[in-house]
């Protein structure tokens, strides 16, 4: 059965492994548009996992409803922690590069995401409820694209709809020019009559909830549980993603796939009995994200295509 | 109404009060947490400072945990001072650690002059060309050193556990059946053991006595020499560094190295004076090298205030690794450092701006309208 090859194996799982770095990258992509830069998303993420987990234990009712459920959780939760940021940078006018890597080190796999886990003494629980691969319009036995496009789970599905409504609403909409002025030249905008202030946090705390879906969606999805700093990293890889799709969300996607296809790979290859220790696997995202990075960052892409010029300046109105 | 103005100058009593005050903030901020949470915060509290500071042995232990934090804040310090924003410090300290459990392996016969200096410059070494990856990257094709040097924290941590628990390393104990059943990390000799030295009844580890000159060194580095006044042109502004014709790139690499250099040493200091042998998951679990950001940011990157900060928040470490348990959960360290952060990075504007409370004048009705017409 060609569905059994390892290639189409690899493909499915590095969408599944995609999914929760493609929320985040989004995440991300929509804060650095309004020109704030956030390194507390894998902060966020966590917090993202920890309370979607809590939720998932705690609240009752349908299976579906419950998941529903924990994922707006999920999502207020990273909101109200990207908020913390937002106040720090915008209206405090903090930097933004140790703002944000506060925001990981006070929720990240040492700090209150553990705390939240210990104290709901929520590590080694079995989850209740996961999302489980859905097998759509009944299309899972195609061939090739079937296991790959038409056997992911509701929130795999939510992110490819996502991405379409961001492009939508980057490009297309009146809020989405002004988000783009306002991380082009935050002064022009304010000139235009756009609350910079606003979009900016605005944007923050959406970036804030996406995070907080992908850091859920290792705790309901990958390895149902908890664990003390789960997402390994995720939250890192999502933040070079932005910089690898020119900050656009299109891109983002396919970056997502592939580096998802670097985690999947490791666990394919293990599962099939390659012999090679499992830390040169396990590293292998991470040193792809090096490598990719130093792709895009030399040669024909040194323009830099698409970086918020205001990126990481505070818009001080007096002081422009 | 609230307005904010900027200072012409810093409020310099403010330099001391801000991290000061960000302790306390700090303090007040995880008792509501502990209360929501229904832990007791003035007991949790009491237990911290007791365990870290006033207990028996408290402060003895406390410079021990502090000393890896001194080291890996100077490393901190020591790169953001020149925006250069190397936040490997924790992969650099396992390197050095690595690199200097390997040379007290390698020299286990030999008298202690000969092996303490050179698990002391195995340590240097190792952490400085792991820091110097980023650091080309940065300097040589325009990387974001950012996420590189973060991404090479995880790619040494899965080094260390590769040396332990899935290969037959130089660093493995393979001599025992158990040690080949359990892997564990081959324990120096005693002659690799660091001294500590007797001060008033505390026992100064000799790492921190090497990160107090370190701190000096640093400051001297910074402050009266031509190479620190580069940096801190590179750091204020690359472009003006630039057309002074200063050499950008080596610098950049330079820097990197150096605290890489200095984080490195932490991680030497972490098996001479404390494991004795190489732990991945006990250095993992302590995570050294993200606390010494918080460590240099409360310091505002000045060396010898990072001293005092190593020794301050080593002794909440200390302490909240012996606690670690039920009635206090781990997490809370890390929690207590991001809420001391976020209220030194708010008290930050206290220092570069004026805040006025005002009322808005009151504006007659008729001169609004006369104004608004002319507009």
């Amino acid at each position: 059965m060609i569905n059994d090859t390892i290639l189409v194996v690899i493909a499915a799982s590095a969408i599944a492994y995609g999914t929760p770095l493609l929320f985040a990258a989004l995440g991300e992509l929509l804060a650095e548009r309004s020109g704030v830069l956030n390194l507390g998303v894998e902060g966020m993420m966590l917090m993202g996992a920890v309370s979607g987990f809590w939720a998932v234990q705690t609240v009752g009712g349908p299976g579906w409803m419950v998941l529903l459920i924990a994922v707006l959780v999920a999502a207020l939760v990273a909101a109200a922690t990207a908020l913390i940021h937002a106040v720090l940078t915008i209206s405090l006018r903090a930097s933004q590069i140790v703002s944000g890597l506060a925001l990981t080190i006070f929720a990240g796999a040492s700090g209150l995401s553990s705390y939240v886990g210990h104290v709901a003494s929520l590590g080694g629980q079995p989850a209740r409820h996961e999302f489980a691969a859905i097998d759509v319009l009944g299309f899972k036995a195609l061939p090739v694209i079937g296991p790959i496009l038409f056997h992911q789970n509701a929130l795999t599905y939510l992110s490819w709809a996502l991405v379409a409504v961001t492009l939508f609403y980057l490009y297309r909409t009146r809020p989405g020019l002004h988000l783009r002025a306002v991380g082009e030249s935050p002064a022009t905008a304010d000139a235009m009559g756009v609350n910079v202030t606003a979009y900016r946090y605005v944007h923050v705390m959406l970036g804030g909830a996406l995070a907080g879906i992908g850091g859920a969606f290792f705790s309901l999805a990958i390895t149902p549980g908890w664990l003390d700093g789960m997402t390994s990293g995720a939250g890192w890889i999502a933040i070079a993603l932005v910089i690898f799709a020119f900050w656009r969300p299109e891109l983002a996607l396919v970056g997502a796939y592939l580096f998802g296809a670097f985690s999947s790979l490791a666990f394919t290859l293990q599962a099939r009995q390659v012999h090679l220790p499992p830390e040169v696997f396990s590293s292998l995202p991470y040193l792809m994200t090096i490598v990719v990075l130093v792709l895009v960052s030399t040669g024909w892409a040194r323009q830099r295509l698409g970086a918020p010029a205001a990126l990481g300046v505070p818009y001080v109105r007096e002081e422009r | 109404m609230i307005r904010i103005e900027r200072r012409l100058t810093e409020a310099r009593w403010l330099v001391p009060a801000v991290p000061a005050g960000s302790l306390v903030a700090a303090a007040v901020l995880s008792g509501i947490i502990l209360l929501l949470t229904g832990h007791d915060p003035i007991g949790t509290w009491a237990r911290l400072l007791d365990r870290g500071f006033f207990a028996d042995g408290a402060m003895s232990a406390t410079f021990v945990t502090a000393t890896p934090l001194l080291l890996t804040g100077l490393a901190a310090a020591a790169a953001f001072r020149m925006q250069t924003w190397n936040i490997g410090a924790e992969g650099q300290l396992y390197l050095g650690a690595v690199g200097a459990s390997g040379a007290g392996i390698a020299l286990r016969d030999q008298s202690p002059v000969l092996i303490i200096p050179a698990m002391v410059i195995a340590g240097i070494l190792t952490g400085a060309v792991w820091a110097a990856i980023p650091g080309v990257l940065r300097a040589y094709t325009r990387t974001n050193e950012i996420i590189t040097s973060l991404m090479l924290n995880y790619v040494a941590g899965l080094l260390m556990t590769y040396l332990i628990f899935d290969s037959q390393s130089y660093w493995r104990d393979l001599s025992t059946f158990t040690a080949r059943v359990f892997p564990q990390g081959k324990y120096l000799s005693d002659a690799a053991n660091w001294p500590s030295f007797r001060l008033a009844g505390l026992a100064i580890p000799l790492g921190l006595v090497l990160g107090i000159v370190a701190a000096a060194v640093l400051w001297l580095l910074y402050a009266r020499t031509r190479f620190g006044f580069e940096a801190r042109v590179i750091g204020d502004s690359r472009a003006a560094a630039h057309y002074a014709g200063i050499r950008t790139r080596r610098k950049i690499v330079a820097v990197m190295a150096l605290s890489g250099a200095l984080a490195g040493v932490g991680g030497a200091s972490e098996i001479g004076d404390f494991r004795h042998v190489l732990d991945p998951r006990g250095l993992q679990q302590a995570s050294f090298g993200y606390s010494g950001i918080v460590v240099a940011a409360l310091a505002r990157l000045n060396p010898f205030a990072v001293v005092v900060v190593a020794v301050l928040l080593g002794g909440l470490s200390n302490a909240g690794f012996s606690l670690q348990g039920a009635t206090f959960p781990a997490g809370l360290v890390g929690t207590l450092q991001g809420l001391i952060l976020f209220c030194a990075l708010a008290g930050e504007l206290l220092v570069h701006y004026r805040i006025r409370l005002r009322r808005p004048a009151i504006i007659p009705p008729a001169t609004e309208a006369a104004g608004a017409g002319v507009a």
